[in-house]
């Protein structure tokens, strides 16, 4: 049984509007799948309806059935936020674009951090704060004390997106979504912010979905992609066969913009 | 990196900013909460004392001397601190409470129970505090009671609108949805994440309300809505001074510096309170 099934899955505004239509992928455990895309296609809401957290007024439709080892198999289109509620953080979880605003602007870093590796582990006091320094620590934060401390806006751009990913590891979840981890990050950060998401993501053998619109960014994380353009899923496949043989005219356009911007994609191509 | 530096030049001077502003904010109040708890315990005349001299100007016996009935002035003034002070906290009180209660609700509501909040605190809000002030003193008659009951509910509305804003707000913000992602239970978000950013706006927007609530009774009290004498409100003062302005400027002008004085402090000390509240605008350890 995979550990995320997405079959036919749409998501409709309150006004009616088809944001996302009939989009279908499977993921297996500890696998990784690439979500690609031009902004407004829909892939921060294909996200969020795995999530089972569709801003007000949207509506799912379609199945997403999530089976993570130890917890019940659902499908999350028509669960109750109890049921949810048990499956966020333990079956699956987010790291948001937008390290800034992903971050509560007036809780301290650290205890940001407590809240689900308390709930995660039981923890508590002085056990809980070591947990803190320690999982600061292990997203290579220099001065873990220091920013276990500090507000997010006393700390940098990288090192709030390390947080964040810090918070999503800390729930120790089956299945890890990064929706465009890197975006925000300057260049020399994001490869760095990349690497780490990367080797945290084998280590614990989590299954990742990752978000971007970057051909570039996903070839260094995954080798499988999904195409989304405006809510549906145009093509998919393994990227190196995307990128030498795109079939669908929009993936083309993809691959020549990022060959254009990008030379790392040419290694991908030998 | 950068925004660390950015952060740092624009702490500094923030901090001696705001350890000054809350001390001027406490001084000034502090001095009116002063007289109004000595007017409990004493005054220098009784207040409806009329046997002195009329519009007598600053000196002795009446320091500041006297009203057009030969009412000892500083009685007066002393008094109204206490009332300004009892409708501005009333007020708050009452309004503050209705108002963060059904503004929360139609914050956290779905859309037709939002809806009717919403249309009904149009309404309000359309409705003139003083028509509101007119019936309540047509159904209770003129108290202290009434005007506080007026301005507080006046003020429901109007804290309540704010509210469900900053509850929308904070709602669609991405660091609720991150902590939901995390399998943060409702309640939890909401006592954790909500509430403690949205109090920092409501407090100074209630400390407004505390001016603009003495400023109101002032008003009520210059039209008589407000209470009756012989417990004169700055208000009153003011309304019964006007016509003796230019012969006895005192009667006129100290209840009116007194009223900004109050207002004054308690902006300050909200504007100091919300920097204490929100690191983002304060200087680190
Ligand atoms: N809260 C919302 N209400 C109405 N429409 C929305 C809302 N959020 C997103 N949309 C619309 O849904 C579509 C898909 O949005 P989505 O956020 O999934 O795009 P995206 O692929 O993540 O883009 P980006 O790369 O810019 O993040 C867009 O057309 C957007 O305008
Ligand atoms: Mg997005």
């Amino acid at each position: 049984m995979s550990l995320l099934d997405v079959t036919g899955l749409g998501v409709r505004s309150g006004q009616g509007r088809e944001l996302v239509s009939d989009v279908s992928f499977t993921l297996e455990a500890g696998a990784r799948l690439g979500l690609i895309g031009e902004s407004g296609s829909g892939k921060s809401l294909t996200a969020l309806a795995i999530m089972g957290l569709l801003p007000t007024g949207m509506t799912a439709s379609g199945s997403v059935v999530l089976d993570a080892p130890g917890l019940p198999r659902t499908q999350i289109t028509g669960a109750t936020e109890r049921d949810l509620n048990g499956l966020r953080g333990r079956a699956v979880t987010v790291v948001f674009q937008e390290p800034l605003t992903a971050l509560d602007p007036l809780m301290r870093v650290g205890r940001q951090l407590a809240e689900p590796l308390g709930r995660r582990h039981g923890l508590r006091g002085a056990a809980l704060r070591r947990a803190v320094v320690a999982a600061l620590e292990e997203v290579r934060l220099t001065e873990p004390d220091r920013i276990a401390r500090a507000y997010p806006h006393e700390i940098s751009g990288g090192q709030r997106q390390r947080v964040a990913i810090a918070m999503a590891l800390a729930c120790e979840p089956a299945l890890l979504i990064a929706d465009e981890p890197t975006t925000a990050l300057d260049v020399t950060v994001q490869a760095e912010v990349l690497a780490l998401l990367d080797g945290l993501v084998s280590a614990r053998g989590m299954a990742l979905l990752f978000i971007s619109h970057d051909l570039a960014v996903i070839s260094r994380i995954t080798d499988h992609v999904l195409v989304l353009r405006d809510g549906r899923a145009v093509e998919a496949g393994a990227v190196r066969d995307i990128v030498n043989a795109p079939r669908h005219p929009y993936t083309r356009s993809l691959v020549d913009s990022a060959r254009e911007l990008d030379s790392p994609l040419d290694r991908i191509t030998l | 990196m950068t925004a660390v530096t950015e952060a740092d030049a624009l702490r500094t001077p923030r901090r001696s900013r705001r350890s000054t502003t809350l001390a001027i904010g406490c001084v000034l109040v502090g001095m009116i909460v002063a007289v109004a708890v000595v007017s409990f315990f004493w005054v220098p005349y009784d207040p409806a004392d009329t046997s002195g001299d009329r519009l007598m100007p600053p000196g002795l016996p009446h320091l500041f001397g006297t009203d057009k009935l030969g009412r000892d002035l500083l009685t007066q003034l002393m008094i109204g601190a206490r009332i300004a002070l009892t409708v501005g906290v009333g007020s708050v009180a009452l309004g503050g409470l209705l108002g963060v209660a059904g503004g929360l609700a139609a914050g956290f509501a779905t859309r037709w129970l939002d809806d009717t909040i919403s249309a009904l605190l149009d309404i309000l809000i359309a409705f003139p505090t003083l028509l509101l002030a007119m019936l309540v003193v047509a159904v209770r008659q003129a108290s202290l009671g009434s005007a506080i009951l007026a301005i507080g509910l006046a003020m429901s509305a109007i804290v309540a609108r704010l509210t469900r804003v900053l509850v929308k707000r904070v709602l669609s913000q991405d660091f609720i949805t991150a902590s939901r992602t995390s399998g943060t239970s409702w309640p939890r978000v909401v006592t954790e994440h909500v509430l403690p950013n949205i109090w920092p706006t409501l407090l100074v927007n209630l400390a407004l309300q505390l001016g603009l609530a003495v400023l109101a009774e002032a008003s009520l009290s210059y039209l008589g809505l407000g209470p009756p004498p012989p417990n004169a409100s700055w208000g009153s003062m003011l309304q019964e001074a006007q016509a003796t302005v230019l012969t006895s400027p005192v009667g006129a002008i100290a209840p009116g510096v007194l009223l900004v004085v109050l207002v004054i402090g308690v902006n300050l000390i909200a504007d100091g309170l919300r920097d204490v509240a929100d690191p983002t605008r304060r200087r680190t350890r």
